[in-house]
């Protein structure tokens, strides 16, 4: 059950590899599973990518800007700069 | 029947396309008018449609703050038909923020507003480099941040389509929306590069 | 720390890989073809159709091995991935898209 968030509201995308285990499509990507970021906001509802593309029943799922901070990503690049990324709810937890 | 072994989906593109254009016009899928249509259609969205709503905001307070609250309400009220394209979000460059999108994955782009993605956005090496070297990637482009200015760069991962509001430039004043509409470039939309007064 | 090389991230996931950090950017214009029209333009008349989703573009792109992905263009790839879905839900037969291949 996807958790809901605040804007604000410290995040961990979930460090999990569907792609390990067989034909998958997902939509979060390499360089951000496990890593920590800030909800910026929802973005509303949207039907779920990862069974559209094999044209399954595809249920609704909240979508939120998450920011991150490139240093912690990259261990590299200047800090100040950021990446922010749609990501699903199903993939964040509270960090 | 047993096949040659050549897996016919790896024929050569153009026959592909014909063979299968070929097919569903004959099952009554889809016909030639209709993709002609459509070529139509998406042909008709350039960057100068991007450019239009950027110069309005630029001179009108109230579409700024339209364009970052609905951007695809923004590009309707600009004559832009989305036609019930997916939500547009629009990222405002401030003096200490410059925006980068990219799409990391395949080539999210906002079409129904900017047209076409350029080739270079689709390449591995823009959507390799964009979020973990963006003032190494820009710099391909000429294009230095000021000191001091920070990137936020944005990765399309899912139903929004992003454009870049960038800064209005020194030496514009009095410029009425038309003439700074021809300053603003698709890579200033997308964040490679910045418009320029000259 | 999750360096792209170590994980077992799809070969499409492209972002911060290293082997194309030191490649250049070709910021060149480069028309589109008729064939790059066309595909872009039949399949976004197979998705207003319902026949076939931009999702399921994706997976098929994503699909094609990762040396094949990065030797043929763009709309190569998409061509591949409609033949491919298509086959795949029974809106064509490999049979049928063999004659028509042999046609043209």
């Amino acid at each position: 059950m996807p958790a809901q968030f605040a804007p604000g509201a410290p995040v961990r995308v979930r460090l999990d590899w569907p792609e390990a285990r067989g034909p998958a499509h997902v939509r979060t990507p390499h360089y951000l599973r496990g890593r920590e970021g800030t909800v910026v906001r929802y973005l509303g509802e949207f039907r779920n990518p990862e069974n559209l593309a094999f044209a399954r029943p595809a249920a609704m799922l909240p979508l939120y800007h998450v920011r991150f901070a490139q240093p912690s990503i990259w261990h590299a690049g200047e800090s100040g700069d950021e990446l922010q990324v749609e990501i699903y709810g199903s993939w964040l937890e509270p960090a | 029947m047993a096949g040659t072994g050549v897996n016919p989906i790896e024929a050569e593109g153009g026959r592909l396309l014909a063979a299968v254009r070929s097919l569903l016009e004959a099952k009554g899928v889809v016909t030639p008018e209709e993709i002609a249509a459509r070529i139509a259609i998406t042909d008709a969205a350039t960057p100068a449609q991007g450019a239009r709503m950027v110069a309005r905001a630029w001179v009108n307070p109230e579409y700024r703050a339209l364009m970052l609250r609905d951007g695809a309400a923004a590009a309707e009220a600009a004559g832009i038909p989305m036609r019930g394209a997916l939500p547009l979000g629009v990222l405002e460059n401030t003096p200490t923020l410059h925006h980068l999108v990219v799409c990391t994955l395949c080539s999210c782009y906002p079409r129904a507003v900017l047209g076409y993605p350029p080739l270079w956005y689709k390449s591995a090496a823009y959507r390799a480099r964009a979020v973990r070297d963006p003032r190494g990637l820009i710099a391909e482009w000429g294009t230095r941040l000021p000191d001091g200015v920070k990137i936020r760069v944005v990765d399309s991962t899912a139903d929004y389509r992003w454009m870049v509001l960038p800064m209005r430039p020194a030496g514009t004043d009095g410029w009425d929306e038309e003439r700074l509409a021809a300053i603003v470039r698709e890579g200033d939309m997308i964040g490679v590069t910045l418009p320029a007064a000259a | 720390m999750n360096q792209p090389e170590d994980s077992p991230r799809s070969h499409h996931d492209l972002g911060g890989v290293s082997k194309f950090m030191c490649e250049p950017v070709d910021t060149g214009r480069h028309a589109l073809s008729d064939f790059d029209r066309e595909v872009d333009a039949l399949r976004q008349t197979l998705g207003i159709k319902g026949i076939m989703t931009v999702d399921e573009l994706r997976r098929g792109v994503e699909a094609i091995p990762e040396a094949e992905y990065h030797r043929l263009t763009y709309y190569q790839r998409w061509m591949r991935s409609i033949a491919a879905t298509l086959l795949r839900k029974g809106v064509m037969t490999p049979d049928e898209l063999s004659a028509a291949l042999e046609r043209s």
